[in-house]
């Protein structure tokens, strides 16, 4: 074996297996065509999920590699096979998720002369990449598998696009798999500095009003026990943000919710209120901060981070800490005093704690939210989330994949979520379209758990091709929610709120999903009004397949609390919804004005 | 917004330099100059470049991002040696060749080619002399002129080299080190 010959293509397939890979997620095209040839061999191995459009593909390795941690593979062929990748790769960009992206290329001979097919996906893809690579030699395939793999898990994941001219898949040689790693400008900082950890711990210590904040680094380094630790040994209250969600069980005495531009009051409240924040793996997006430079005005800002670039971008740092999140918040555990050491800042953080949660019990929060009576064609949104949240709960262990909306803030916030790796979004980029696909790969992940794609029907439009990718795979886990308001809800709620009602292009018609569903071949269920909700829950979760669920709910509800954009996280427009069951006709904004808190 | 001189290095690889160049369009840098060429250790090769910026620290962490880019010092308040090349061809009959002749030899320039009607000269000084000989000569009348763009090494015993790095623990150490 070891002196055998192997093309390219075997090559690719044997570096593949030797990184763990089980599933890959592509289309096949002319300049990959050794690369499936070969693959055929291997079938065993190497799944490979044929999918309806390279974008699907990319989303759905996004979804497997979020939902384990592991590196998701998609693959296309040049040209549109690639460039139909790259909003995929930019999604998994934003988000830090570790993906390894293969395109065949032209062959070197031609390669430059615009022959047919042929996109310079290396070039196109330079800014959207943590690292690409154009092969051109067969000689170089065991060593960029091995690099394009272990750039694309560590440090801050990010995805890695490997372009492959179809010459070298289909040259022969005898692999040395004996190769040294040469990247002498990557090393990734994975201990915190002591010094800094004890400066951060001096902070903490002496806080009248510390918050953590938990963003996605403490998911992805596995963190989450040490983060719950930390809270309870320090009485620290515990904000999720959009990615960090999971990161720390919501039913937690010291968990306060999600921050931001659809994040709670109290919660935005408590930030601009704070006097040490201490930020673990998160980026202080925009969506998060409101206007930087009012973010947080009293706070002695504290900020784990592994890519040192994200510290000090955004927002100004006392304690800069760089870092694996998991390592720093271990070597915090290990300098935190006793429990008499902390009996002060106990105090501290139990009366602030107090505060508050008189300041929620003020405002809008999910607790207020409960199943409405039933009114004939009357579905208010909140009803969906009440019932599924509910139902999620009873049936057990489950994941949730939304896409980019109004239905992605309600699930944020409405939903129960307690684990890691269960709520899987398209939060940085915001890619329309994530949910359908990325669901799918989460349940080729995870084959024993139900996996639900919560989306809008503008979302669920772009990608909805992938259901036959799913009936193909036969993937009976896969429960597709839709939130059918007939708009591009949250661009609607804009021009609502900042734009007059002025519904430019917003106003969205759909094919009847249920047909759609069965033209698939799979099971629809469409609910019009409250007392149907459960029912049709309980019947997705009975059907032994994948089941899509209608859910035409009213159309112009609006995501409260909303922190309009650019403007202080203390200026939320905060009026809760008034849903008016008697009267389905009336649409339910009170007040938009902000309202300064 | 301020010039920042900032020395990396990197791989030799193909798409490095145009990384590095994605990159500050991406980010909003601007590319005052920019001079890459090879180093003294094998497949390593050093930028400079010149770019203006309001935060500067933040070009440094984008550029050691990139996987190619092994070290990268902004070098704008350190002691260096500063150096451009430039060739100018000016017009140069037989009235002013002589005068010509006598400026090029008060800013240390070196003639390369004499024509009926022109010249060109060699020169080489910091990016500010050869900024004022261009303009001693701008009234002969300027055919054509290129400049190479800045390049700058760090005075004294201490060098800005890769072997060392390829063998330290930890990238982006000076990131790390100065964020600490």
């Amino acid at each position: 074996m070891s002196d055998q010959q192997l093309t390219g293509a075997q090559i690719m397939c044997e570096a593949l297996i030797r990184e763990g890979v089980e599933v890959m997620f592509g289309i096949p095209g002319g300049a990959i065509m050794p690369f499936y040839f070969a693959m055929w061999d291997y079938r065993d191995r190497l799944r490979h999920v044929l999918c309806r459009h390279e974008q699907g593909a990319g989303h759905a390795a996004e979804g497997y590699a979020r939902a384990t941690g592991k590196v998701g593979v998609c693959i296309g062929t040049s040209g549109p096979g690639a460039t139909n990748l790259v909003t995929a790769i930019a999604d998994a960009m934003m988000d830090s998720t570790p993906l390894v992206a293969i395109t065949g290329q032209v062959a070197s001979s031609v390669l430059g002369k615009d022959a047919f097919q042929e996109t310079d996906i290396a070039g196109i893809t330079m800014p959207i990449t943590k690292h690409n690579y154009l092969v051109k030699d067969i000689e170089d395939l065991p060593r960029v598998f091995k690099e394009a793999f272990h750039i694309a898990a560590t440090g801050r994941p990010g995805p890695v696009l490997i372009d492959i001219t179809k010459d070298a898949q289909q040259a022969r040689m005898v692999p040395n798999w004996d190769v040294r790693l040469s990247l002498p400008g990557y090393r990734p900082t994975y201990q915190g500095n002591r010094k800094q950890i004890r400066e951060a711990l001096k902070l903490l210590l002496g806080a009248k009003k510390p918050l953590i904040m938990a963003g996605n680094g403490v998911i992805m380094s596995g963190a989450h026990s040490e983060l719950r630790t930390l809270a309870e040994r320090t009485g620290i209250p515990v904000i999720t943000t959009l990615h960090g969600i999971g990161s720390f069980p919501e039913e937690h005495p010291l968990s306060i919710g999600m921050p931001g531009m659809h994040g709670w009051v109290h919660v935005n409240r408590a930030i601009q209120e704070c006097d040490v924040l201490f930020n673990i793996g998160g980026r202080f997006d925009d969506r998060v901060t409101g206007k930087a430079s009012t973010f947080a005005p009293n706070a002695k800002v504290i900020h784990v981070d592994i890519d040192p670039s994200e510290i000090g971008k955004n927002v100004k740092v006392t304690v800069p800490i760089v870092g694996d999140a998991r390592n720093v918040m271990t070597a915090i555990l290990e300098e935190l005093p006793d429990k008499e050491g902390l009996a002060d800042l106990h105090g501290n953080t139990n009366n602030w704690m107090e505060h508050i949660r008189e300041m929620q019990s003020k405002h809008q929060h999910k607790q207020q939210y409960v199943a409405r009576p039933d009114t004939p064609m009357y579905l208010p949104p909140h009803d969906v989330y009440a019932i599924l949240t509910r139902i999620l709960n009873e049936r057990g262990s489950y994941r949730v994949v939304t896409d980019v909306g109004q239905h992605q803030m309600w699930a944020a916030q409405l939903l129960d979520w307690h684990r890691p790796r269960t709520h899987m979004t398209s939060g940085g980029a915001g890619t329309m379209g994530f949910a359908v696909p990325a669901a799918m790969g989460a349940a080729i992940a995870c084959p024993d758990e139900t996996v639900w794609a919560v989306c809008g029907d503008g979302g669920f439009q772009m990608t909805n091709q992938e259901i036959a990718t799913i009936v193909q795979e036969g993937l009976k886990n896969v429960k597709i929610a839709v939130i059918n308001n007939g708009y591009l809800g949250m661009v609607r709620q804009w021009q609502e709120l900042f734009e007059n009602k002025r519904y430019s292009g917003t106003p969205l018609s759909g094919p009847n999903f249920v047909k759609l569903a069965e033209a698939y071949g799979i099971k629809g269920i469409a609910v019009e009004h409250t007392s149907m909700v459960e029912t049709a829950i309980q019947e997705a979760y009975d059907h032994d397949g994948p089941v899509l669920i209608d859910f035409r709910v009213e159309r112009e509800v609006n995501v409260f609390p909303m922190v309009p954009q650019g403007k202080s996280i203390g200026d939320m427009i905060t009026e809760a919804p008034i849903i008016e069951p008697a009267n389905p006709n009336v649409s339910i904004v009170k007040n938009p004005e902000p309202e300064a808190v | 917004m301020c010039k920042h001189t900032i020395v990396a290095l990197m791989e030799d690889q193909p798409g490095a330099l145009s990384r590095a160049v994605n990159l500050f369009r991406r980010r909003g840098y601007n590319i005052a100059s920019l001079s890459v060429g090879h180093t003294e250790t094998p497949n390593v090769s050093r930028m400079t470049v010149v770019v203006e910026s309001e935060d500067v620290e933040q070009v440094v962490k984008q550029l050691y991002r990139l996987i190619d880019v092994i070290k990268v010092s902004d070098v704008t308040e350190d002691p260096t040696v500063d150096r451009e090349m430039a060739l100018v061809k000016v017009q140069a009959g037989s009235k002013n060749r002589a005068e010509i002749a006598t400026l090029a030899e008060i800013f240390d320039a070196k003639i390369v080619d004499v024509a009926a009607n022109s010249m060109i000269i060699e020169m080489t000084g910091t990016p500010s002399k050869v900024e004022n000989f261009i303009e001693v000569l701008r009234p002969f009348g300027i055919k054509e002129m290129m400049r190479t763009g800045r390049i700058a090494m760090v005075r004294g015993a201490h060098a800005h080299r890769a072997a060392q790095y390829a063998e330290s623990n930890g990238h982006a150490d000076e990131a790390v080190a100065a964020l600490n």
